[in-house]
């Protein structure tokens, strides 16, 4: 179906709505115009969310490429000015859907700098916030990898890598009482110690998840039509990474082992045994090389965490002892959902009115957070994920800002696809792994 | 055992000896009372504490760690307004006709390297009169595995600073949503337009002046008001 001229646009606009290729066709034939631009998304099934992107085409190479993004800007950062610093996490953890825990640590990392508090966190918390990131590290990067290979044509990593992701789905549901947005990371440490019985499973986990990674590896990693469709495609060097700030695997697919985990370690990850996995090719493929090698490394990261949960620090709190800060971390599940625990019920219904007073401020009205302003960093799946936490001394937030990792890698985008085919901007947008949740927040 | 002569004898004609004290310019006032509840009574005995906002000032050398090394080896002290160096982070607060010198100079000298941009972020302080709104670059030097902050401010009524896109490319969508966010004008980027926000948008969200929005909620016979309208405790 055309449409007449548009004051706004330069050439004649073609909408396409299914039946009407051969009017297509034949209006384009006519053009004398050998450009061509194409509007993809904003919904389209291989933009990962509401993500446009505008292409200027000749014949099948593209010669501009232009991003456009806000189609899910949800105003996360100003309606945490309008909550306590506690209830922050609940909003974090929506951002990028797909590494809720990450969102949490960082926003709790950067408020527990501002609080002055980084080392009285206990050691048991510290451990249980790495195996809960580690294992979302593997849950993201099977999405990624699962979605990418679909988007490439193969559905058979699509839905290995989902039916995958699941264990690790369920294994966040028996620990937090949620499969996604769990604000299970609170500033002080973690809402609640691991259930009875979460040690076994995820004992269960690391024994089956080699397996099936390795079972996607066999898909994928020798594959024909898969590596020629990725191998030097959406080229982007060392040079345009560092000039875009790109972080995480694409960075590290161009060859620099930089990684936050390693180069500036938080959460106790200096004493973790693990390697930086890194590739030269500056590629598709390698990017691809690097999550699966990632995923390899969190199960040896997570292997770690585990015995000392276990064993060492077995019944060791999970949240600071500063009663000031710490909310109540005693939760268990009640006829009516999860909730305070009923000894700490008992105690504060039933025995201290001080206690109850306290409770009650401090969920109400939660804690002051000295003025300030701190940056705190981690190394999320898809890079450098950065809260900017900034407090006049209130109960609430003054300002957060976060440096999305998906945000910053999207803008390389256009550097990545730009004089490539018209296919290939699929696979350079599957390899930045955008979440838009996080891109627009 | 006390007789009238021992007590100090009364102040003849209720005049105290006036000591004159130079006016101390007082910071303004950021809070009154314990609890920050407006409406009713409060009873803790707080209510008449003055919290006032923390003067801005400069850190006193030596700052610690690599802090030194790095304003040294950048010897722009003109342009540096402010240094602060505050739980274990640096902040240089730059002159905003020099922020693109500094910038550069951080990215190229060998002794420096911040090579890597973590990107660009407004904060609006409204009550910081003359520098209302912030600018705040974080960069980060893989060379030499160091951070640092550089924060720029401009008034509300002239809301210009320069844009750093020439020297880290990657500020391109940062400004952007700064611009969109706050209403800082970038001047010298490449197409400062708004980035989340729709193009025919009015106004500036993340500014404090623009209200979050949002309606009276019934459930269960209770209403509960919006989040901007509710009891805060700040």
């Amino acid at each position: 179906m055309s449409t007449a001229y548009d004051e706004a646009t330069e050439g004649k606009v073609y909408s396409v709505n299914g039946a009407d290729w051969d009017e297509v066709v034949t209006g384009v034939r006519a053009s004398e115009e050998e450009r061509l631009v194409v509007n993809m998304g904003p919904q389209h099934p291989s933009t990962h969310g509401v993500l446009r992107l505008v292409l200027t085409l000749d014949g099948e190479t593209v010669t501009e490429a232009r991003g456009v993004i806000g189609y899910l800007h949800t105003g996360i950062e100003k309606n945490m000015e309008y909550r306590t610093w506690t209830q922050g996490t609940t909003f974090v953890t929506r951002m990028d859907y797909l590494s809720p825990i990450f969102n949490e640590t960082a926003y709790c990392m950067g408020v527990e700098k501002l609080l002055g508090i980084e080392d009285r966190i206990p050691e048991r918390a510290q451990a249980i916030r790495v195996m809960m990131m580690e294992l979302n590290r593997i849950s993201s990067h099977l999405v990624a990898m699962g979605t990418f290979g679909m988007e490439l044509g193969a559905t058979t990593p699509f839905l290995f890598g989902y039916r995958d992701r699941e264990m690790v789905m369920d294994l966040f549901e028996y620990i937090t009482g949620l499969r996604m947005n769990h604000a299970y990371i609170r500033p002080g440490g973690v809402s609640v110690d691991l259930p009875a019985g979460a040690v076994d499973k995820v004992g269960e986990f690391l024994k089956e998840m080699p397996k099936r990674i390795k079972d996607i590896r066999k898909l994928l990693d020798e594959n024909p039509v898969y590596v020629r469709r990725t191998k030097d495609v959406a080229y982007l060097d060392l040079t345009g990474c560092m000039a875009l700030g790109i972080t995480g695997p694409i960075l590290r697919a161009a060859g620099l082992p930089w990684d936050l985990r390693k180069s500036q370690p938080y959460c106790g990850y200096e004493t973790y045994e693990f390697d930086v996995a890194t590739e030269r090719g500056c590629d598709v493929y390698s990017r691809y090389l690097v999550r699966m090698r990632e995923m390899e490394e969190s199960l040896k990261i997570i292997e770690q965490a585990l015995d000392r949960i276990a064993g060492p620090l077995k019944g060791d709190p999970v949240m600071i002892e500063d009663k000031k800060i710490g909310w109540p971390a005693q939760l268990a599940l009640g006829p009516d959902g999860f909730g305070n625990s009923p000894d700490h019920i008992a105690h504060i219904m039933g025995t201290s009115m001080e206690a109850l007073i306290h409770h009650f401020k401090l969920v109400t009205e939660g804690f002051r957070v000295p003025a300030g302003q701190a940056y705190a960093s981690i190394e999320s799946p898809k890079g450098e994920l950065g809260a900017h936490v900034v407090s006049d001394g209130g109960t609430r937030p003054y300002r957060v800002h976060f440096r999305e990792p998906s945000f910053c890698n999207l803008q390389g985008f256009p550097a990545m696809a730009e004089g490539g085919q018209v296919a290939d901007v699929i696979a350079a947008v599957a390899s930045i792994d955008p979440v838009m949740g996080g891109v627009d927040r | 055992m006390t007789s009238p002569d021992n007590l100090p004898g009364a102040p003849e004609s209720g005049e105290t000896p006036q000591v004159p004290v130079p006016a101390v310019p007082e910071p303004p006032v950021a809070r009154r009372g314990m609890f920050g509840a407006q409406d009713t009574g409060d009873t803790s005995g707080y209510g008449g504490l003055v919290v006032r906002r923390a003067p801005q000032l400069s850190t006193p050398r030596p700052y610690g760690g690599y802090f030194d090394e790095l304003v040294d080896a950048l010897a722009l002290d003109d342009a540096i307004d402010r240094v602060v160096v505050d739980r274990g982070e640096l902040t240089l607060h730059v002159k905003r006709e020099r922020l693109v010198e500094v910038c550069q100079k951080l990215r190229d000298d060998p002794e420096l390297r911040f090579e890597l941009s973590l990107g660009v972020t407004g904060v609006h302080y409204p009550h910081l009169v003359g520098e209302e709104l912030h600018s705040v670059i974080h960069l980060c030097s893989i060379t030499h595995n160091r951070r640092v902050r550089v924060e720029t401010s401009a008034p509300d009524a002239d809301p210009h600073i320069p844009s750093t896109v020439g020297v880290y490319p990657g500020h391109d969508w940062h400004e952007r949503e700064s611009y969109d966010f706050f209403g800082i004008v970038y001047d010298g980027h490449p197409g400062l337009t708004r980035i989340m926000m729709p193009d025919d948008w009015d106004g500036h969200p993340q500014r404090k002046d623009y209200p979050l929005g949002g309606i009276p909620v019934e459930y269960r016979g209770a209403t509960i008001p919006a989040p901007d309208e509710r009891r805060s405790y700040s």
